[in-house]
């Protein structure tokens, strides 16, 4: 065995370095890769225009539009009711929640407050198609890095949610039964014996998940440490949700809230915001997992306390909201949503800018899948969990 | 179930904010009576503070008392407030940004009627008449955007006017990473260039698409082609009287049809006869 020479030694890194270059020439080609219109890691029709170097992502540009639907001019054309009808489809798994804020926002213009007894049902519903959504999200979240049973779990116990939603709304999905001035109609009977079942089964659905998913060795390798978002990245995208309380932000609108949204009752129970240090995949996963917690809580202590009551505020029957701006968001399902209504006095509003939460959480991908590998692209849009509806509107 | 390691489920500041929740809970039950003073008094302070630092630059402001703050700026300054805002006020989270036509409808009362205008056509709205909202305003189109503080809770919306010749405002995108989605929107929707955009592309509508369709003059098809199915809801019940000219014509109207289909009716039985 003979020394090498420090002249073989050069020779073996000039090598080295032509081929490293040769890759780099071929590597520098690339190959653009289309995820979607119709990928199931899409939920729904998003494409995403991923330009790769081998298998790594050096460039992604969302393209949306598939489903815009001009939410915000359809507005202008409708009355303050009918615009609930509307809204409803913005974020389809949880509803209930998109009717809150503009309602809200309509009752500040018209300066008419719900009912206490509307107030804590609204409360209810609001936090129950949290629970819908969030449920589903539990379960999808497991699919996307190759785990199908969880979803299937998923859609079983968000059946109950769902159906105890229909029995006090009539709509599976859609209830469009929040009305300016209070609800549509009151709770029916026995109603909240049953939905207090409905949230135990809940909670232990939690606890499936987290023994079922969260541990798992597979997911926290495809999780952990993939698609960190820093916080004050987040925050200058308007993340929002369980998106940037996962990146350590302590910043929830149902405490925190900065619009005066006095149609909810969140400030009266005893709850908790959830945050996570890391900012991966995983600890939005983690963090919308303890939300689920929270909420089914939330939802025991807001059926014990119940007012009692009128359902409804007074109101005129044709509704002609007077002159003004307002602009009041929530904390909804996936995110901050918010409306800026603006009133000339007339039936219907002269503008209406929707706010949604999933259009800023998905607008920090084209820099967040800078770097990642292919199978991570799929893994770090599970975990910003947006719906279509909700960028498209 | 597996439990998990000890950061997981204990977040750092664990104990700190159940400490801050508790005594949250307590000094707001105290100031309950003195929070509508309270957060009059945190809004008058960004108000303030942006004028100090602004000038001249701030043209108009609205503060409702324990609601909203709302502030206009000159367009020139749009990006400057924005860059205070951030960095001296501490506004580090992007809400959203987008813009308001302020031009009545020239459909007549189309867009806000009681009677449906395809069937009914009416005097066309006078453009003079535009009326611009919180803070005032001096132009046709409007930029407004809203950010928030999320470690004092305080937010605030800031509008400019849009120069009608130039139609540009200065970009967000260099403060607000988040304002580039919403740029393009609003580019498309209303024709609002935003200088110093990295890429203004279309987002939602397709490339070759043609004009700007939330602007108040881009006609709503499906309102020529079909009446307004609104028209039923404004109906009076019939116990309601008819309260001004409105209620009153529409009173009329009701009447008239029920005249008309009677005597339908009657020609149908005569012609049977």
């Amino acid at each position: 065995m003979t020394a090498v020479s420090s002249r073989q030694q050069l020779n073996y890194i000039a090598a080295q370095a032509a081929d490293a270059r040769v890759n780099l020439e071929i590597e520098t080609e690339g190959m653009t890769l289309n995820i979607g219109p119709q990928h199931p890691a899409t939920h729904g029709t998003l494409r995403i225009v991923a330009k790769l170097d081998g298998e790594q992502v050096i460039a992604a540009d969302p393209v949306m539009g598939y489903m815009h639907r001009g939410y915000e001019k359809l507005s202008e054309v409708r009355t303050y009711p009918q615009v609930t009808t509307l809204i409803n489809r913005i974020d389809w798994l949880g509803s209930f929640a998109n009717e809150v804020p503009f309602i809200l926002a309509a009752e500040q213009l018209m300066e008419v407050e719900a009912p206490p007894r509307a107030q804590w049902i609204r409360t209810v519903l609001f936090e129950m198609s949290r629970i819908a959504n969030i449920v589903l999200f539990l379960g999808d979240m497991a699919v996307q890095v190759g785990a199908v049973t969880p979803i299937f779990f998923a859609f079983r116990d968000r059946e109950h949610i769902l159906n105890q939603i229909e029995a006090a709304t009539g709509g599976r999905f859609h209830p469009n039964f929040d009305r300016i001035g209070g609800l549509k109609d009151d709770l029916p009977k026995g109603w909240t014996v049953e939905t207090k079942q409905v949230m135990k089964k809940m909670r232990s659905f939690c606890d499936e998940i987290e023994g079922l998913v969260m541990g798992n060795e597979i997911f926290q390798a495809r999780t952990r440490g993939i698609g960190v978002v820093p916080p004050d990245i987040g925050l200058s995208y308007g993340l929002s949700g369980a998106n940037i309380r996962g990146s350590g932000v302590d910043w929830d609108v149902r405490r925190d809230g900065t619009t005066g949204a006095g149609g909810l009752v969140h400030d009266e129970l005893d709850w908790r915001v959830w945050t996570h240090p890391d900012g991966d995949s995983f600890s939005r996963f983690w963090v919308r997992l303890q939300e689920v917690r929270e909420s089914t809580k939330m939802v025991d202590q807001l059926l014990d306390g119940l007012p009692s009551g009128s359902i409804m505020a007074k109101v005129p029957r044709i509704i002609k909201v007077p002159a003004g701006e307002a602009y009041v968001e929530t904390e909804n399902p996936l995110g901050v949503m918010g409306y800026y209504v603006v009133s000339k006095g007339g039936l219907v509003p002269f503008r209406v800018k929707i706010r949604s939460a999933s259009f800023n959480n998905m607008s920090i991908t084209p820099w967040l899948l800078t770097g990642v590998y292919v199978p991570d692209i799929i893994t770090i849009l599970g975990s910003l969990y947006f719906i279509l509806g909700d960028i498209d509107r | 179930m597996i439990p998990l390691s000890s950061t997981d489920t204990v977040p750092a500041n664990d104990a700190a904010s159940d400490a801050a929740d508790v005594a949250g809970v307590a000094a707001t039950e105290e100031s309950g009576a003195a929070a509508q003073a309270a957060t009059d008094e945190i809004r008058e302070a960004v108000l303030a503070e942006l004028t100090a630092e602004m000038g001249e630059a701030v043209v108009g402001s609205h503060l409702a008392a324990g609601v909203d703050l709302t502030v206009r700026v000159t367009s020139d300054a749009w990006a400057t407030a924005a860059v205070f805002l951030k960095e001296e006020l501490g506004f580090a989270y992007f809400g959203f940004l987008s813009a308001i036509d302020w031009l009545p409808s020239p459909f007549g009362r189309d867009m806000d009627s009681q009677v449906d205008l395809t069937l009914e056509p009416s005097e066309p709205a006078d453009p003079d008449l535009m009326e611009q909202g919180l803070a005032g305003g001096e132009t046709r189109f409007q930029v407004l955007a809203r950010v928030n503080d999320i470690v004092n809770h305080r937010a605030v919306t800031l509008k400019a006017d849009v120069d009608e010749a130039s139609m540009s405002v200065p970009s967000w995108v260099p403060v607000y990473a988040g304002a580039n989605w919403h740029e393009r929107e609003t580019w498309e929707m209303f024709g609002i260039n935003f200088v110093g955009h990295p890429g203004l592309r279309h987002i939602y509508l397709p490339g070759a698409f043609e004009g700007n369709p939330l602007r108040k003059d881009y006609p709503l098809l499906a309102r020529r082609v079909k009446p307004w199915p609104g028209i039923v809801d404004v109906e009076l019940m019939p116990t309601e009287e008819p309260d001004g000219a409105d209620g009153a014509d529409k009173a009329d109207g009701a009447d008239n049809r029920q005249g008309a289909e009677a005597a339908a009716a009657a020609a149908a039985e005569t012609s049977d006869a």
